[in-house]
């Protein structure tokens, strides 16, 4: 059956919330769960201790836990975190940047990547598959055709590379050194007073015919519009995808999981819609459009 | 250091070479490179005078295949790299990690310069490319703080190369998204940001409004000059405020640092603008070249010559330069 994976938070949230949050997903129909910072190396209300705690009750509960690694990898603090994550043998790791491929591979530890990790062809997949990896996210931006063809080509080349697309969520656009909400708070990245914590789920930043075009978070930009692939799952499954990745959200994301559950199993039709927070949406990226773009 | 100019044509080629370039670089007219604009760049007749123009004045030729190539594109992309070969070329600028294997396997021979485009924002990146594809360089991004690159060039494996003057991302490279999220075209896909078919123009009650692909990414009062609509650069709205959300359209300019980025142990300086005209080209080429032989001279006394700034001043987006994130409080 069609795999479902809870992707690691991307917000900032307090401990507390990050420690209910997981509570919950112990008892939700995922399959894998990604655990871990990857945007922001200041955002430090968990540390990796407590990330391995809730890694362990998540396992205890029959989850594939995966410690994901920061995006944008920078200073030399960053590469000691880095460091400990890839030198623990208990849990999978996902890959987001160059310097986690490196130490993950040097460690000889199994790997998967991350849909920042640019896997654009099967030649890509087959150099990281000599370094040890296991499964694959599709990068955002690409959609429904490339995915076939890539698919296919893993076949004839004999390889076994599972698939995970991006199939629920705000989508992670892109990552920088400078931080948008300190920008937006008037106030150094440096001393950034944590105001992430204040936004849960983004900044949104609108055209000025309020028009929603991103959501700032952070060091990071998330589109403006949700992606969801509810009604793809179908679609997938016959292509040959492995597993698909829902983003975590604060409030509601146990019926967001629960409806990708029912539609895996058949059990409700794919074309019900979903409803939960108010944001617009889109699929564009799938059928190769602009990533906004909201096919009916 | 080396001075590395873009060339978007043979002219733009001529004139960096003309005003002291060490070595330019160049792409093919397809989406095989980061520069995909229309009437720009080499086919290989063209690129086969370029490069026996810049040899025979004493300058090296690199080409930059530095898209990332899906599988219906795959043998345009190989081909590209064939036909680099083929041509003479000095080095390959290249991202994609199947893309830099094809090359390290084909033509091992042929010098294999990291793209900014790969993101490599550390030495144990630096690392992995140069254990699996034995790249010779790396052209950092421009999201690094100079404290940040000395930690890098302390332990880099490989030359390092950075971004000197012009258009300023400040996203990482190679990993924004933003342009195909809004058109159906990135940087990564097509080498195309913020594509210029996606690109209107209107004449309104309001101002004068610059929109991509309909959305509207800034509005000109009167008396203010307006800029092309890079997605990133426009202004937006948050919580009711209007302003440059993301960045303001300003370009990166880091001749004040030289000495430092020698000090550091930076191979080369890389200019921006294979979009430019030869005109710029050789304005830019001739003010960097002068500061690079004054560094030369006497390191210790180095000191930028006002002119120097004033020229590239005049060549900046909306006039304002910035050394960008070089500088910490940038961020």
């Amino acid at each position: 059956m069609l795999k479902l994976s809870l992707g690691p938070v991307l917000w900032f949230w307090s401990r507390q919330t990050v420690f209910d949050f997981y509570a919950n997903a112990a008892e939700w129909p995922v399959d894998t769960v990604y655990l871990g910072e990857t945007v922001c190396a200041r955002r430090r209300e968990l540390k990796l201790a407590d990330w391995l705690e809730i890694a362990g009750v998540l396992k205890d509960a029959g989850k594939q836990v995966v410690l994901s690694t920061q995006t944008l990898i920078e200073s030399e603090a960053d590469l000691r975190l880095l460091r400990r994550i890839c030198s623990q043998q208990d849990y999978l790791i996902e890959a987001n940047d160059q310097s986690a491929l490196q130490l993950a591979s040097n460690n000889n530890l199994p790997f998967v990547t991350g849909p920042g990790l640019n896997i654009y062809n099967v030649a890509t997949l087959k150099v990281l598959a000599k370094r040890g990896l296991k499964g694959w996210s599709l990068p955002v931006e690409l959609g429904r055709e490339t995915l076939i063809e890539l698919i296919a080509e893993l076949k004839a080349e004999g390889l076994d590379l599972p698939a995970e697309v991006f199939a629920w969520g705000f989508l992670p656009l892109a990552w920088s050194s400078r931080c948008f909400t300190a920008r937006y708070y008037n106030l150094p990245k440096d001393n950034c007073e944590f105001r992430c914590l204040q936004h849960p789920d983004g900044l949104e930043l609108r055209s000025r015919e309020a028009q929603e075009l991103f959501r700032l978070n952070g060091t990071s930009t998330l589109s403006g519009a949700r992606y969801d692939l509810l009604r793809e799952l179908p679609d997938m499954v016959a292509m040959g995808v492995d597993t698909v990745r829902l983003s975590p959200e604060h409030q509601g994301m146990a019926e967001v999981v629960q409806r990708f559950d029912q539609v895996r199993r058949g059990e409700i039709p794919y074309s019900d819609p979903l409803t939960v927070r108010e944001a617009p949406p889109c699929n564009g990226y799938w059928y190769g459009q602009p990533g906004m773009d909201q096919r009916a | 250091m080396e001075l590395v100019c873009p060339a978007g044509s043979l002219p733009a080629l001529k004139a960096a070479v003309d005003n002291g370039a060490n070595a330019v670089y160049l792409g093919f007219k397809d989406s095989t490179n980061a520069r995909q604009f229309k009437g720009l760049n080499f086919n290989d007749k063209r690129a086969a005078e370029g490069i026996e123009y810049a040899h025979k004045n004493g300058a090296r030729v690199f080409c930059a295949i530095n898209t990332f190539p899906q599988p219906q594109g795959w043998k345009t992309w190989t081909a590209a790299v064939d036909r680099a070969a083929t041509l003479g070329i000095d080095a390959m600028i290249l991202a994609d990690m199947g893309l830099l294997d094809y090359a390290a396997s084909r033509y091992p021979q042929i010098d294999r310069h990291l793209s900014v485009q790969g993101s490599a924002t550390s030495y144990e990146a630096l690392r992995f490319y140069k254990d699996n594809f034995g790249i010779r360089r790396a052209v950092l991004p421009r999201v690094l703080s100079l404290d940040q690159i000395r930690g890098l060039a302390k332990h880099s494996p490989v030359e390092l190369e950075v971004f000197a003057f012009g258009s300023l991302c400040i996203m990482a490279e190679g990993r924004c998204y933003l342009s195909s999220y809004i058109t159906d075209e990135s940087p990564n896909t097509r080498g195309a940001c913020s594509p210029a078919k996606a690109v209107r123009w209107q004449e309104t009650s309001q101002g004068l409004e610059s929109r991509l692909n309909g959305i509207l990414i800034d509005r000109y009062g009167k008396g203010e000059s307006a800029g092309y609509p890079t997605l990133c650069k426009g202004r937006f709205e948050v919580e009711g405020s209007v302003y440059h959300a993301i960045e303001e359209p300003v370009s990166l300019n880091t001749i004040d640092l030289l000495p430092q980025l020698q000090e550091l142990g930076i191979s080369a300086v890389k200019i921006e603008g294979r979009q430019r005209s030869p005109a710029y080209i050789a304005d830019v080429a001739r003010t960097w070249r002068q500061a690079l032989d004054r560094l030369e001279n006497s390191a210790a006394e180095f000191a930028v010559d006002p002119a120097w700034n004033a020229t590239l001043a005049g060549l900046s987006e909306g006039g304002l330069t910035t050394i960008g994130a070089y500088h910490r409080k940038w961020k």
